[in-house]
């Protein structure tokens, strides 16, 4: 089987670390985590969400002050997955104290899934979260398509039916505006006016991880 | 012999006795259709084979409690005769995002083996299962007799599929959507397809449906629905709309008002109707619901049905203790009641001096988060037990309780069904001795001698599930959470809990040993769910080798599957079946 990425083995083992669980047994694993390890995804939502120098470090930086409500401690604000236990619908009918559910898609897939916006502080939470619950099928949807392909590019539709980057505005505005969020094929989101155009952003991703 | 053959209900000729078999068979049947509990049914049907005969004839009502424990043609070749069908699906830890997105409990196959069963089928009901707008075509399709459809916490469908049922089901009297995701791609006006000349329903619930709704053309399907009794709206109903439609239908029992607020387009100091009299001409109304973008102002408009009142839900309004008690202070008759915990602690002794008749109380948080504040506590709980002993079902929401108040619960409340208390604060203690909770739980058990479902929370240790075990006899659903410290609390429970049939566990320190204590046990049970415990694949795959017609699945939180080399299982989901492994599951749901 022709290998697309470099270090995939160690990509591999990795997944399991950085997967969103609910922690090993009697523990409460917090999903932020180690980020060390370069895997497509991130690197190319960062780049997308940076500013014109598109580095890494500073866009994370610059996220992080955007989440103006909280302290950097991950634990603080993050909640548990279905606790307490009360219906999506429920708590998104109460909105001012509790949870903001959205549908995630991803193109090309089936499989639906809805993260509560509210239990994350940043969009770098946000796309953390989303990249493990989906990483495993970019991954086999990447041999199904061997192109040099980090494809997926996260937009979201808001209050007025448009359709955006993800990480166009700051944090909190798209908290309350995101109505659902859509992971889109990179030439399909080219229309949607990036900062940095997703074409660029897969050849620099390419680049960074060939280097 | 051939022609009155029909009259004499025998073996023989039209001049012959009918022989004696033939008589009681008959007599049989007759007297089981007047059977309705499926317990008494299932006993009837051990008898001998002829009784299991007459009782699978006369079953009108199929039930099945986990549609992935029977298959639908061995269901429709048992019963031939069924006109009512009631199919639950998704494990109830669904609700709470717990389990994968995409994992069954489809109705198309069941639905499939329906239509060619039971053409003259008129009700179904499910719960927790997906139904397509394709199946709700299917469903207009294949019954002529159709009646009666009750979704519970469905996903799958949306407008469309509501559309052609309203459109093709002539016959509809009940169309209940409860808790259902409804999916929003694509909105149709689904309230205009019902029949122009005047429909047949009874019941009509939409509340769950999130979507903007034709107000007109509800308002004409009100007017030309002379039976309707139920009607229970959307939050896109504003007040002035509701008014519209009560003054046309003054003979509804059951209301849910939807926002219960004004439009936004709404000036304040516009003339408004008289709610008022609208309601007070609502003579029969038992029971209200809605009030999802309440404005209190408006609320002394029911004051003319409360006396009335045995049913009030106001778990969506966000109403304080005095706003509630204006409420309540006239609602004698009230039996069942839901709210949110802004009506502290004050507005649960308001309810607690004057229904006396209350059986169910639920109260929900406004702030579902673990370090909220919560705005009840024990103060509320040991009320509402003094006041109201004929309490028979309890969910309460809240961050500080008392053994004491658990105690004092279970000793003035003697008819407690259902008791499910939920500390939202994981591991809390009793926040004023500091103790575990394990003494409250322990006393429920020990005096409710009527309890079959209990959920615990708070720091609970092995001595709580102790008490369970021992006195626990007669529960049968038991809900688990961040508690107990080691493998014997879990013992406990699967060794004494002999009537136990639905179990559901996450995030406790309980592993294969304790697993393994089941065993004599699983094949009476519904399910056992058990997620971020410590059970290991090998423990699961013991159990499944050990019950070979037990269906043990496994799955972890995101998309991929369980692999071999993985020790611990995020979720194990298992459940007797007569059918083997289903062949539906999706990739990522691995069964053993």
């Amino acid at each position: 089987m022709v290998n697309h990425f470099p270090g995939f083995e160690t990509f591999a083992m990795d997944f399991k670390e950085t997967e969103l669980t609910l922690g090993p047994p009697g523990e409460f694993r917090v999903s932020g985590r180690k980020s060390g390890k370069k895997r497509g995804f991130p690197e190319m939502l960062d780049l997308n969400l940076s500013g014109p120098n598109g580095r890494r470090n500073d866009s994370g930086a610059q996220l992080e002050q955007e989440a103006s409500s909280s302290p950097k401690s991950p634990a603080a604000k993050e909640q548990l997955v279905g606790w307490p236990p009360l219906r999506a619908s429920r708590k998104n009918a109460m909105r001012s104290g509790g949870s903001n559910y959205v549908k995630v898609a991803v193109d090309g897939a089936p499989y639906l899934r809805k993260v509560d916006l509210q239990m994350y502080i940043s969009y770098e939470q946000l796309l953390k979260a989303l990249e493990d619950m989906f990483c495993y099928f970019t991954i086999r949807n990447y041999f199904m398509e061997p192109m040099n392909g980090y494809e997926y590019v996260p937009t979201y539709e808001d209050k007025d039916g448009d359709w955006m980057m993800v990480g166009d505005v700051p944090w909190k505005i798209f908290v309350e505006s995101c109505k659902r969020i859509r992971l889109m094929k990179g030439s399909e989101a080219a229309g949607l006016e990036p900062r940095t155009p997703p074409q660029n952003a897969v050849m620099e991703a390419a680049e960074e991880d060939s280097g | 012999m051939g022609e009155n053959r029909a009259e004499v209900p025998g073996c023989g000729g039209d001049s012959q006795p009918p022989c004696p078999d033939q008589v009681l068979e008959n007599v049989l049947e007759n007297v089981l259709r007047f059977l309705t509990s499926r317990r008494d049914r299932n006993a009837v049907s051990l008898v001998c084979k002829s009784w299991y005969l007459a009782e699978a004839l006369t079953r009108s009502e199929l039930f099945i409690g986990n549609c992935y424990a029977v298959s639908a043609r061995r269901a429709t070749e048992r019963f031939r005769r069924v006109n009512s069908v009631v199919l639950k699906g998704k494990p109830r830890f669904a609700d709470f995002s717990l389990m994968p997105l995409i994992w069954g409990a489809h109705f198309t196959p069941w639905l499939t083996a329906f239509a060619a069963a039971y053409p003259w089928l008129e009700k179904i009901h499910l719960k927790r299962m997906s139904i397509t707008d394709d199946d709700l075509a299917q469903i207009s399709h294949s019954f002529p007799h159709f009646k009666e459809l009750t979704l519970v916490c469905c996903d799958g469908f949306g407008t469309s599929g509501l559309a052609i049922l309203a459109s093709k089901c002539r016959q509809l009297r009940v169309l209940d959507l409860i808790e259902d995701e409804v999916e929003d791609d694509d909105v149709v006006d689904w309230l205009s397809c019902f029949p122009d000349n005047g429909t047949c329903l009874e019941s009509l619930s939409f509340d769950c449906v999130e979507l903007p709704i034709n107000f007109d053309a509800l308002e004409r399907l009100v007017a030309r629905s002379p039976n309707l009794k139920q009607l229970r709206l959307n939050q896109f109903v504003s007040i002035g709309q509701l008014y519209r439609l009560i003054v046309r239908a003054p003979q509804l029992t059951h209301l849910g008002t939807g926002s219960f607020s004004p439009p936004e387009s709404w000036v304040p100091g516009e003339q408004e109707p008289d709610y008022r009299a609208a309601f007070a001409a609502c003579s029969s109304l038992v029971y209200l619901s809605g009030f999802r973008e309440i404005v209190p102002d408006y609320l002394p408009a029911i004051y003319p049905v409360c006396g009335n009142l045995t049913s009030l839900n106001f778990s969506y309004a966000n109403l304080n203790a005095e706003e509630l008690k204006a409420v309540v202070c006239h609602c004698y008759k009230l039996q069942t009641l839901w709210v949110l915990d802004t009506v502290r602690d004050e507005g649960l002794e308001a309810v607690a001096t004057t229904c006396k008749d209350l059986t169910e109380l639920r109260v929900f948080p406004i702030d579902a988060r673990e370090d909220s504040e919560g705005f009840v506590s024990e103060v509320g709980l040991i009320a509402i037990a003094e006041g109201c002993r004929k309490l028979q079902s309890i969910l309460y929401f809240c961050q500080r309780m008392t053994n004491a108040a658990v105690i004092a619960m279970s000793e003035k409340c003697h008819d407690l069904v259902v008791f499910r208390l939920c500390i939202m604060g994981r591991h809390r203690p009793d926040h004023l001795t500091n103790e575990p909770m394990d003494e409250g739980f322990g006393a429920i058990v020990m005096n409710c001698k009527k309890l079959t479902r209990l959920a615990v929370s708070g720091l609970l240790t092995d001595r709580a599930f102790g008490y369970i075990g021992k006195y626990g006899n007669s529960v049968r659903t038991l809900s688990i959470a961040f508690a107990g410290d080691s493998d014997m609390a879990l013992k406990y429970v699967l060794e004494g809990c002999s009537n136990l049939q639905k179990l559901e566990i996450r995030d406790s320190p309980f592993g294969d040993s304790a697993l393994r204590a089941g065993l004599h046990h699983y094949y009476n049970m519904r399910f056992l769910w058990m997620s971020s415990c410590k059970i290991t694949l090998e423990g699961s795959r013991e159990i499944s080798k050990a019950l070979p017609q037990l269906v043990v699945e496994v799955f972890r939180s995101g998309l991929a599957a369980v692999r071999d080399e993985d020790e611990f299982v995020d979720t194990l989901y298992m459940y007797r079946s007569l059918e083997g492994p289903r062949n539906d599951a999706p990739t990522h749901v691995r069964i053993l």
